[in-house]
């Protein structure tokens, strides 16, 4: 039992559980990036979506993952939804409104999944979400590939997206420079709707994999909340490349947090360097 | 050789009737009427403040007008959004040339051909874009935020005509700018006006854009004082002590 193999194992789990975190931060990072509006919802809808494929998979006894193909379009139409009737209405009355607004939803999703599934902890347990794997000295669990592997086809996908699409570069304007992209013909309240759609998609997505992951309860949202919300400043707002690597700082924080300091300090040790950053560079290590 | 307005149309592409446009409670343009006719280069003249810029917003679809109303080619456009008007055929280039920094020169260009009716004439556009500045075809994959002041103005420009415009506006082209790129940039005015697009600009510089235009509007605190044939205005006599200091 070598010094190095010990570190090993914290650094790859920090790696890899940064992947989970990139993956439930990018649709905030999105939304927060393109909209400049906090979605303090997103950690409910993310978890949410974990309940869907806990439902799956235990009513339909479909695998979580494939559930996603339904899953996702569901998600999105109701993100299309939301920003439609709910949120765009509240950005003509206040900037506060849709934050307000994004509270309640919260709320209402909190409380749904208290009643429909109830408080009981609850995890996706599927066959493979147990197995573990042996890289050298180390056991990893393979469902931490699975979400590394899933935030960087997330993570691809967006970037090509955003790059190729016409969808894609109004989006990238309009986050530039609202007005400037209102004269370039390009419809906003479109815009901003498959913008909010498309954070949803990718809260389906992570949200099975946290399922994966972690058991959760109806509240787990506001704790992935939360982390999320430190990776996305951590590596700057508006940058894709940014909440990959915020992802992999805190990931490696926490883990390395734990396995120096304790398992209950881990967090702590987390946020402490989220703060320690922000103190150096207040944009966020690639905020423009 | 006759001069360009003689043969035009006599029909009005532009006509903005006594709209009056509030900011908040603050009444920035009283009573303002305007008419555009096609092929026209028309100055929007006045100080800072004086409400020009307002008014390209209004018609741009930025603002709307609690009073009166704003005609393109015969259609109501007064209560229409920014994204309808740019479709209809009205291009605005911004103040500040409000380019997308972080998008190459090409990528800012392919987002002024978004609408629709644009995209199918996206590479002609682009090819007539690069034909008046060829410059922007150079530099046409680096970021937008390296280029010069005055090359961003030509790529704020050439984005403006991605859409397919019938009518440009321009906001203050001009402002720290040199005189050599000015002329540059009047030159292509000149080009953008004998392809068939009418244009309409504001500037706080009186002599050059009198110099430029066909006919001129003077506001002055969000009223029109003064309107018509450059010629005219020029032997105006309380415009050569305004502006001339005669």
């Amino acid at each position: 039992m070598t010094g190095l193999a010990d570190l090993s194992t914290p650094l790859m789990m920090g790696i890899l559980l940064g992947g989970l975190y990139t993956l439930i931060a990018l649709g905030l990072s999105l939304v927060f990036g393109v909209m400049k509006l906090i979605n303090v919802a997103h950690g409910d809808l993310v978890i949410l979506a974990s309940y869907f494929g806990y439902t799956a998979l235990t009513v339909l006894g479909i695998d979580p993952v494939l559930s996603l193909v339904v899953g996702i379009p569901l998600l999105f139409v109701i993100g299309l939804g939301i920003q439609r009737f709910l949120l765009n209405r509240a950005f003509r009355i206040s900037m506060e409104a849709p934050l307000i607004i994004a509270f309640g939803i919260s709320l209402i999703i909190q409380n749904f999944a208290q009643i429909v599934w109830t408080p009981m902890s609850r995890g996706l347990t599927t066959s493979y979400a147990l197995e573990s794997f042996r890289v050298g000295a180390l056991h990893v669990p393979l469902v931490y590939l699975l979400d590394f592997i899933a935030a960087l086809v997330v993570m691809l996908f967006l970037r090509e997206f955003l790059r190729r699409t016409y969808l894609g570069k109004a989006i990238n304007a309009a986050s530039q420079d609202e007005r400037a992209a209102k004269l370039m013909g390009i419809n906003t309240t479109r815009v901003y709707m498959f913008t909010f759609a498309i954070a949803m998609a990718f809260a389906a997505i992570a949200g099975v994999f946290l399922g994966l992951t972690f058991p959760f309860v109806p509240t787990s949202g506001v704790s992935f909340l939360i982390i999320a919300f430190g990776v996305v400043i951590l590596g700057g707002l508006g940058s894709i490349v940014g909440t990959f690597v915020g992802g992999m700082v805190f990931g490696l924080a926490q883990t390395f947090g734990g396995y120096f300091f304790g398992v209950t300090a881990q967090l702590l040790v987390a946020y402490v360097m989220v703060l320690v950053i922000l103190g150096i560079r207040p944009q966020g290590i690639f905020g423009r | 050789m006759a001069k360009h307005s003689q043969e035009m149309p006599q029909e009005t592409l532009l006509k903005v009737s006594t709209i009056d446009v509030f900011h908040g409670s603050f009444q920035a343009l009283w009573d303002v009427s305007l008419a555009v006719k096609p092929g026209e280069i028309v100055a929007l003249i006045g100080a800072n403040a004086s409400g020009k810029s307002t008014l390209l917003d209004t018609i741009s679809g930025l603002m709307h007008p609690s009073k009166g109303s704003i005609e393109f080619e015969g259609k109501n456009i007064t209560t229409l959004d920014p994204f309808q008007i740019v479709a209809l055929g009205i291009s605005q280039v911004p103040e500040g040339r409000r380019i997308f920094p972080d998008l190459t020169v090409l990528d800012n260009l392919i987002i002024g051909s978004y609408n629709r009716k644009a995209r199918s004439k996206r590479e002609q556009n682009l090819e007539r874009v690069y034909e008046h500045f060829p410059i922007l075809k150079e530099r046409k994959n680096q970021l937008a935020k390296t280029l010069s002041g005055g090359e961003q103005q030509m790529l704020a420009i050439g984005r403006g005509l991605m859409s397919d415009p019938k009518l440009m506006l321009l906001d203050e082209m001009s402002l720290g700018l040199a005189p050599i790129v000015l002329n540059e940039l009047y030159k292509a005015l000149r080009e953008i006006r004998e392809r068939g697009i009418t244009i309409l600009f504001v500037e706080q510089n009186v002599r050059r854009s009198l110099g430029e235009a066909d006919r001129a509007y003077i506001m002055e605190a969000g009223r029109v004082v003064l309107s018509g044939d450059v010629a005219d205005l020029r032997e105006e006599e309380e415009v050569k002590k305004a502006y001339f200091g005669v």
